[in-house]
C-alpha cells in the first residue's frame, strides 16, 4: 500500500474487514443478507462494491459503523478493523467517537438524509459542536470554508436555506460538506449520485474526486453503476447475493473479468440500435405547439400571477414502428409532455391521434381510444396494484375495452401477453410482489400490449431497474415494436438506453425543445452547448464547466 | 429473476383456491399472534352468540313442551291460555294452575333461567330488589311462595342468579338482553355509518378541489354541532326507540370516517397504478372501488371496533339519562341508573359495572389486536 496521507500513523490497510455476515430476523425466520465478506481499502485508495439490488452491498457499508437495526440485524461472525480497532467489539460510546468523525457518510436520497427543519448552518453547525467543540463565529466561518470547497456558489446567502430550498445536486454537496467537516479518514458513499441528474451526477463525482485528492481520504463507494466504477476506483469488489465473487484493481476486472457473474454484468450495458427510421410509415401521433401550464395564484382572492411552463410550446410527428426519444434533466416537464398527449392531464395546442385531433375530447370521448394509446410508468413498485393479481392487472384493460370477451377468452389473452413479454403464464395468479423488479415492469408491459395499441408511452421504464436487466427491457421493447409496428414516445434521462431504442430525439429543458432531430446525430453531434453538456455527462461522466448547466 | 415458492400458486394456471388474498392471510397470522386480541375475539363472539339466543336461554316459556300429545313451542308460538284450560290471552306459563295442567298432561322444558327481560318475580321474599339467591338460605329464598321450602316452584330455575332490580325483574335476564341490544346497536351504527362515512371521504378524496372543499366546511359545521343537545331536544319530541335513536345517532357519527378515508384516497389517487387504471380508460366508479378503496379499506377497519364501542357507550349513557331505549326495554344504561338510586342493592351497580367494562375491554383488545395486524411494519416473533 501507498502512504499519501500526513497524518499517517500506521502501515496497512485503513479499514480491514474480515469475515463479515449479516443476518437478518423477521417473523421466525433468518435471512442472511451478507456471507463470510472480507475486503480492505488502504490509505488514500477508491474502493467500490458493485453488484445489484438486494446483493448486500449497502448492509456492508452500515454494519462497518454498526448502523443497521439491531437486533433485528446481527453479526455472525466477522471483524471490522479501523486503524487497528476492532469497531465490531468497541463499545457504543467509542463508536460515536468514530461516526461521523474517523469515519463519515453520504448516503443516495439527499432529501431525506437531509433534516427537513434544520437550516444548512445550523445542520453542518452540529457536526462541529458534537466533535470538535467548534461554536458561534468560528463555527460559522468553518461552515462558509466547508461549502466553498464543495462548490457552493455564494454560499453567505445560503446559509439560512433550508434543504427544500436547495436543488438535489446542492443537497447532495451539503451532506459532503458535513461528511468533510471533521476531516475524515474514510469516507463512505452509498450511492451517492443514484438520485441526481446525469449532469449533476458528473459535477459531484467530479467534486469528490477533487477533495479526495486534497485531503487524502480513503472511500469506499457502492454503486451499480459500473461506468462511475471505471472512472472513479482504484479496486472493485464485486457482490451478489451477498457475497463478494471478485475482487482486484478496476482495469484487471474490466478488461478480465474472472467470475461468470462479472463477466454478466459487463456484458448487460443497454445495447444494439433502433429499427432503422422509414418516413413512409403512417403518423400516428403529431402534436404543435403543446403547453401545459400551471398557475401560481397569490393573493387574497387568488389571482392568477404567473403561470409555471411545464411544457411551453412543443411539435412533434410520430410514425408508426418508429421511435421518439424524450430526454432531459428531472423537471424539464418530459413527463407532464407525455401526459399531455395521452391526454390524461389538460393542455393547450393540437393533439392529433391516427388522424382525429384528440386535444378537446372529454374522459368519455377518449374512452374508446384509451386501448390504442398505452402507458409504462417508471417505477414497476408503483404501478402494479399491489392488491389484484397478475392476472386480474393485465386483464382490467381488456374487460373495460372488450368486454364481449368470455372470461375463458380474456384470460387467454392475458396468458399470451404474459408469454409475449418472457413470463410464464403459470405464475398470473400470484400478486406484484412475489416478482422482482424486471420481472414487474414486463407486466406492466404485458398490460399495455394485450390491448394491441399503436402508441405506447414509456416514461423511463428503465430508470428503476438494475443494469442488466434495463438491458433485457431494451431488447423485449425493441422486438416488441418490430412485431406490432408499435411507436413509442420514449422518455429517458438515461442517454445510453435511449441510444439503443430512439430514431428521433427532442432534447428538453425547463419545457422548451434545446434540440431535435435524428438521434444519430443528437449523440454524436450535438449542437446546442447543453445537449453537449448533457451528452458527456452522460457518456463520459464529464462535468462540463458552462452557465447552462445547473448545480 | 427468481419467483418466490407460493403455496398458492397452482402450475396448471387455474385460479388458487382460497379465500383470503396473501396479504390477508399475513394478517390473520399477526392477528392470531396478539394472543390477547385473539382469545378476546372468541370470547366476544361466544358470549355475542349466546346473547343472540337470549329467547332460549331466558325466558319466562317452555322451550318444548308436550300437551295431551301435542308438541308445543311456546317460544316461538304465542298459544292463547283457552288451549290449557285458562281465559288469559296470553299463557303465564308460570302460574300454577298452568303448571299443575301442563305437568298433570305431558312435560315441560324450560330454559335455564325462567325468566324474560320483562317477567316480573311474584315469589320474591321481600320487596324488590331481591338480593342474589346465593346470598339468601335456602328458607329466606323460599318465603315467597306460597308453600315455603315445598313449594315446587321454589327450584333453581326460578332463583334469580343475580338477584332482581327494584320492580322485581331478574338482572340476569335483563343483562342477557341487554348486551345484544348494545351489541346490535353499536354494531349496526357503526356499519352504516362506515357506508356512508366511507362513500363520502372516498367521493372528496377522489374528486378534490371544489368537491372536497365544499363537503369539506359542510362536514366542519356540522360536526361543531353539540351533538348530545340535539339528541336531546330530538328524543324529547319523537317517540324513543331502536331506529329513531339509530337514524339520529347516524346523523352525527358518520363525521369520524370521512378523515381517515379520504386522507388515504387524497394519497393514493396519484398512485401510478391509478393513473395507470386511468390510461386503461377504467371509469371513476371502478377505479374508486377496486384500486382505492382496498388501501382505505385498512384504516377503516382499524377504526371499526372503536367506534363500536363509542356507539355502545353513547347508548348506554342515554339510557342512564333516560332518554335512550323506551322504558321497560332491556338496557344497560337504566340497570347503572337503577343502581345509582338502590345503593342498598351492590348487585345492580356491580353487575353492569362488570358487564360494560367486561364488553367494552373484549372489543378494544380486539381492536387492538386489528390495528397492529393492518400495520405492515409491525413484526411478531
Amino acid at each position: 500500500m501507498q502512504d499519501q496521507t500526513a497524518n499517517d500513523r500506521k502501515a496497512g490497510p485503513i479499514l480491514k474487514v474480515e469475515d463479515l455476515s449479516v443476518a437478518f430476523h423477521q417473523g421466525g425466520k433468518t435471512s442472511i443478507a451478507v456471507d463470510h465478506v472480507s475486503f480492505e481499502i488502504g490509505r488514500g485508495e477508491v474502493v467500490a462494491l458493485v453488484g445489484e439490488s438486494g446483493s448486500g452491498k449497502s448492509v456492508t457499508a452500515n454494519s462497518v459503523l454498526r448502523l443497521l437495526p439491531y437486533p433485528a440485524a446481527s453479526h455472525p461472525s466477522g471483524a471490522v478493523h479501523f486503524n487497528g480497532r476492532d469497531l465490531m467489539k468497541a463499545p457504543e460510546a467509542e463508536l460515536r467517537q468514530v461516526r461521523g468523525n474517523d469515519i463519515t457518510m453520504i448516503f443516495q436520497e439527499p432529501m431525506t438524509s437531509l433534516n427537513p427543519l434544520h437550516s444548512i448552518e445550523r445542520q453542518i453547525g452540529e457536526i462541529l459542536e458534537l466533535h470538535q467543540n467548534i461554536k458561534g463565529p468560528a463555527a460559522r466561518e468553518r461552515t462558509l470554508e466547508l461549502l466553498n470547497q464543495v462548490g457552493i456558489r455564494e454560499p453567505e446567502k445560503r446559509l439560512a436555506a433550508y434543504p427544500h430550498e436547495l436543488s438535489g445536486g446542492q443537497r447532495q454537496r451539503v451532506m459532503i460538506a458535513m461528511a468533510l467537516a471533521n476531516r475524515p479518514e474514510l469516507l463512505i458513499a452509498d450511492e451517492p449520485t443514484t438520485a441526481l441528474d446525469v449532469t449533476v451526477q458528473a459535477q459531484i463525482l467530479e467534486l469528490l474526486k477533487k477533495l479526495k485528492d486534497e485531503h487524502g481520504m480513503s472511500m469506499l463507494f457502492i454503486t451499480h453503476d459500473l461506468g462511475i466504477v471505471r472512472k472513479f476506483a482504484d479496486r472493485v469488489c464485486v457482490m451478489t447475493k451477498g457475497k463478494i465473487v471478485e475482487s482486484g484493481p478496476v482495469e484487471a476486472i474490466f478488461t478480465d473479468p474472472q467470475h461468470e457473474y462479472t463477466r454478466h454484468l459487463l456484458a448487460s450495458e443497454p445495447r444494439g440500435r433502433p429499427l432503422p427510421a422509414d418516413d413512409t410509415r403512417p403518423v400516428i401521433m403529431e402534436a404543435d405547439d403543446v403547453r401545459v401550464w400551471f398557475p401560481i395564484k397569490a393573493g387574497f382572492m387568488r389571482k392568477v400571477v404567473d403561470h409555471v411552463k411545464a411544457v411551453d410550446g412543443i411539435d412533434l410527428r410520430l410514425r408508426a414502428g418508429q421511435t421518439l426519444g424524450v430526454v432531459g434533466e428531472s423537471g424539464s416537464g418530459k413527463t407532464t409532455l407525455g401526459l399531455a398527449l395521452t391526454r390524461l392531464i389538460a393542455s393547450k395546442g393540437r393533439i392529433a391521434f391516427i388522424g382525429k385531433d384528440i386535444a378537446g375530447y372529454s374522459f368519455q370521448e377518449m374512452r374508446p381510444l384509451r386501448n390504442r394509446m398505452q402507458i409504462v410508468f417508471q417505477d414497476p413498485y408503483g404501478s402494479l396494484s399491489p392488491r389484484m393479481s397478475v392476472a386480474d392487472i393485465v386483464g382490467e384493460g381488456l374487460a373495460v375495452h372488450e368486454p364481449a370477451l368470455s372470461a375463458d377468452e380474456r384470460d387467454r389473452r392475458v396468458a399470451a401477453a404474459l408469454e409475449e413479454t418472457g413470463l410464464d403464464a403459470a405464475t398470473r395468479w400470484r400478486y406484484p410482489h412475489e416478482f422482482s423488479g424486471g420481472q414487474r415492469q414486463r407486466i406492466a408491459i404485458a398490460r399495455a400490449m394485450v390491448l394491441k395499441p399503436e402508441f405506447v408511452m414509456l416514461d423511463e421504464p428503465t430508470s428503476a431497474l438494475d443494469m442488466s436487466v434495463q438491458a433485457q427491457v431494451v431488447d423485449l421493447l425493441r422486438d416488441l415494436q418490430a412485431r406490432h409496428n408499435l411507436a413509442y414516445l420514449f422518455i429517458s434521462h438515461d442517454l445510453k438506453v435511449v441510444r439503443a431504442l430512439a430514431n428521433e430525439i427532442i432534447v428538453m429543458r425547463a419545457g422548451k425543445v434545446v434540440e431535435k432531430g435524428p438521434a444519430e446525430r443528437i449523440i454524436e453531434a450535438p449542437e446546442m452547448p447543453y445537449t453537449k453538456a448533457l451528452m458527456a455527462a452522460a457518456f463520459d461522466l464529464a462535468a462540463v464547466k458552462s452557465d447552462v448547466i445547473r448545480q | 429473476m427468481t419467483v418466490l415458492p407460493d403455496a398458492r400458486a397452482l402450475p396448471d394456471g387455474a385460479p388458487p383456491k382460497g379465500f383470503l388474498s396473501p396479504t390477508n392471510q399475513r394478517r390473520w397470522e399477526n392477528f392470531k399472534a396478539n394472543r390477547r386480541g385473539y382469545w378476546s375475539l372468541w370470547l366476544f363472539l361466544v358470549l355475542f352468540g349466546l346473547s343472540l339466543c337470549a329467547e332460549f336461554v331466558a325466558n319466562d316459556r317452555p322451550v318444548i313442551a308436550s300437551y295431551k300429545g301435542e308438541i308445543l313451542f311456546p317460544v316461538l308460538v304465542n298459544y292463547p291460555e283457552e288451549k290449557f284450560g285458562g281465559f288469559l290471552a296470553e299463557t303465564d306459563y308460570k302460574s300454577d294452575f298452568i303448571r299443575d295442567e301442563i305437568e298433570a298432561n305431558g312435560w315441560m322444558i324450560w330454559p335455564p333461567i325462567r325468566y324474560s327481560y320483562r317477567t316480573v318475580n311474584s315469589n320474591i321474599p321481600h320487596s324488590a330488589p331481591t338480593k342474589p339467591f346465593w346470598l339468601m338460605s335456602q328458607e329466606e329464598r323460599c318465603s315467597g311462595y306460597p308453600l315455603g321450602q315445598d313449594d315446587p316452584g321454589c327450584i333453581l330455575g326460578n332463583f334469580n342468579w343475580l338477584g332482581t332490580d327494584d320492580q322485581a325483574r331478574d338482572v340476569l335476564a335483563r343483562v342477557i338482553y341487554g348486551f345484544r341490544i348494545s351489541v346490535l346497536f353499536g354494531l349496526a351504527l357503526t356499519i352504516a355509518s362506515a357506508i356512508v362515512g366511507v362513500s363520502a371521504g372516498a367521493v372528496q378524496g377522489y374528486f378534490g378541489g371544489w368537491t372536497d372543499l365544499l363537503m369539506q366546511r359542510f362536514i366542519e359545521i356540522w360536526s361543531s354541532m353539540p351533538v348530545l343537545y340535539i339528541l336531546l331536544i330530538i328524543s324529547a319530541i319523537l317517540p324513543p326507540g331502536f331506529w329513531i335513536l339509530l337514524s339520529i345517532m347516524l346523523l352525527f357519527s358518520w363525521v369520524g370516517f370521512v378523515g381517515v378515508v379520504r386522507a388515504e384516497f387524497l394519497r393514493a389517487r396519484n398512485f401510478e397504478y391509478v393513473r395507470a387504471a386511468r390510461a386503461l380508460g377504467v371509469g371513476n366508479g371502478t377505479i374508486m372501488v377496486r384500486h382505492l378503496l382496498p388501501n382505505a379499506m385498512v384504516a377503516t377497519l382499524t377504526f371499526l371496533p372503536f367506534i363500536l364501542s363509542g356507539s355502545i357507550t353513547t347508548l348506554t349513557s342515554l339510557d342512564f339519562l333516560g332518554f335512550g331505549m323506551p322504558p321497560g326495554s332491556p338496557s344497560l344504561g337504566e340497570l347503572i341508573a337503577q343502581g345509582k338510586q338502590n345503593l342498598q342493592a351492590p348487585w345492580l351497580g356491580i353487575t353492569a359495572f362488570v358487564i360494560m367494562s367486561l364488553m367494552l375491554s373484549l372489543l378494544i383488545f380486539v381492536g387492538e389486536a386489528t390495528r397492529d395486524a393492518f400495520d405492515p411494519r409491525k413484526t411478531f416473533r
